[in-house]
């Protein structure tokens, strides 16, 4: 009987778990501040194009989208599959865009006004017909600054030559 | 009875609950993309005015069809060619009276930077996403000649695309966009970016 009782071989400790919620908890907390709950779903599809000559937009910049493309199979029963444009939550005809610019204007603060920009959300397959009856709206609401979202990226790669 | 310990909460399952949150959140998170092409919309003129006379070697004419085919002064381009063709106009200053100008002075092309107007004409079929490529380009133009402006007047400065990013940042101090001011308006001045688009015609 030796007083010195041999350790087993291959028996290793378990790995310690207790830190395991701690870790998870940082990671929860981290998405958590950096999630943003999108106010509107998408009702169309919207891959963006892509551009290398980008500007960022701000922010702190009052900012109104509108969305353009195909409605989404989910939609396109009641919608059918042409181009739509979306605002809000629902679908417009460009006649109705203007009122939605005023009343989005009307709702900002006077300094805040001048630096209105309208971010255009447009599918990269949707022809220009329906996006120039975007702009031609944006102009009768007096809605100059628009900015055509884009992902960064080479604009030449995909285009059909 | 009196003192009885209270018995301790399990909290194995801890993180299991937090896993789930964080898998949900996860799934809900949308890296936002608020980046793209800025554009100003000409306002609405009244239709009593007459167009100023274009002389029509300052018009740099883009076309594109419904077949996202390119028409550059009536002739076939590739997208590829269209920034190198843009920058030759441009920088062409035909009369000598662009000093900054390293253009060939051809005497069908633009006669000073001030003077040259791109227009744009896209027909209703167009893809959008030919549309942004054109746009980008004909930007890209303009970047890559104030850039070399940049170069030559601020050569101590950052590239003019980051000195314009900045100066529209709201992070930026106001004494930086006080410094930033004067010199992005002198590039902006060597080479005013004039786009007119035209209204698509009806096919």
């Amino acid at each position: 009987m030796s007083k010195f009782k041999k350790k087993k071989s291959g028996d290793l400790p378990a790995v310690s778990t207790a830190s395991l919620p701690d870790i998870v908890f940082m990671l929860l907390f981290f998405f958590m501040t950096v999630t943003v709950m999108k106010d509107s779903d998408l009702m169309v599809t919207n891959k963006v194009p892509t551009a290398s000559e980008v500007q960022k937009l701000d922010k702190k910049d009052p900012v109104m989208y509108i969305y353009a493309g195909k409605p989404t199979m989910k939609y396109q029963k009641k919608a059918g599959t042409s181009n739509k444009v979306q605002i809000n939550d629902k679908f417009v005809v460009p006649d109705e865009i203007p009122n939605f610019v005023l009343e989005y204007q009307s709702g900002l603060h006077q300094d805040l006004q001048n630096r209105f920009i309208t971010a255009l959300k447009i599918d990269e397959d949707t022809n220009m017909g329906i996006v120039t009856d975007v702009k031609e709206a944006l102009r009768d609401a007096n809605a100059l600054k628009i900015n055509y979202i884009t992902k960064d990226g080479d604009p030449l790669v995909g285009l059909k030559k | 009875m009196a003192k009885r310990a209270a018995p301790e909460v399990n909290a194995g399952s801890m993180a299991d609950i937090a896993f789930l949150l964080l898998i949900f959140f996860l799934v809900t998170t949308t890296i936002e993309t608020n980046q793209g092409l800025s554009a100003r919309l000409p306002e609405r003129q009244p239709v009593t005015e007459d167009a100023p006379p274009l002389r029509k070697r300052n018009v740099f004419e883009v076309m594109v069809n419904q077949n996202d085919q390119l028409l550059v002064e009536n002739e076939l381009m590739e997208i590829g060619d269209l920034r190198e063709a843009a920058v030759a106009f441009l920088d062409n200053g035909g009369d000598g009276s662009c000093a900054y100008c390293q253009g060939t002075k051809d005497v069908n092309s633009s006669v000073n930077p001030n003077k040259a107007i791109i227009s744009l004409r896209n027909q209703r079929g167009t893809s959008y996403k030919m549309y942004v490529a054109v746009q980008n380009e004909l930007q890209a133009a303009y970047n890559v000649l104030r850039e070399r402006e940049r170069e030559r007047l601020y050569p101590n400065e950052v590239s003019w695309t980051e000195m314009w990013a900045q100066y529209n940042a709201a992070k930026t101090s106001d004494a930086r966009k006080d410094a930033l001011k004067p010199k992005i308006e002198k590039l902006q001045e060597l080479f005013p970016y004039k786009l007119s688009e035209a209204e698509p015609k009806k096919d």
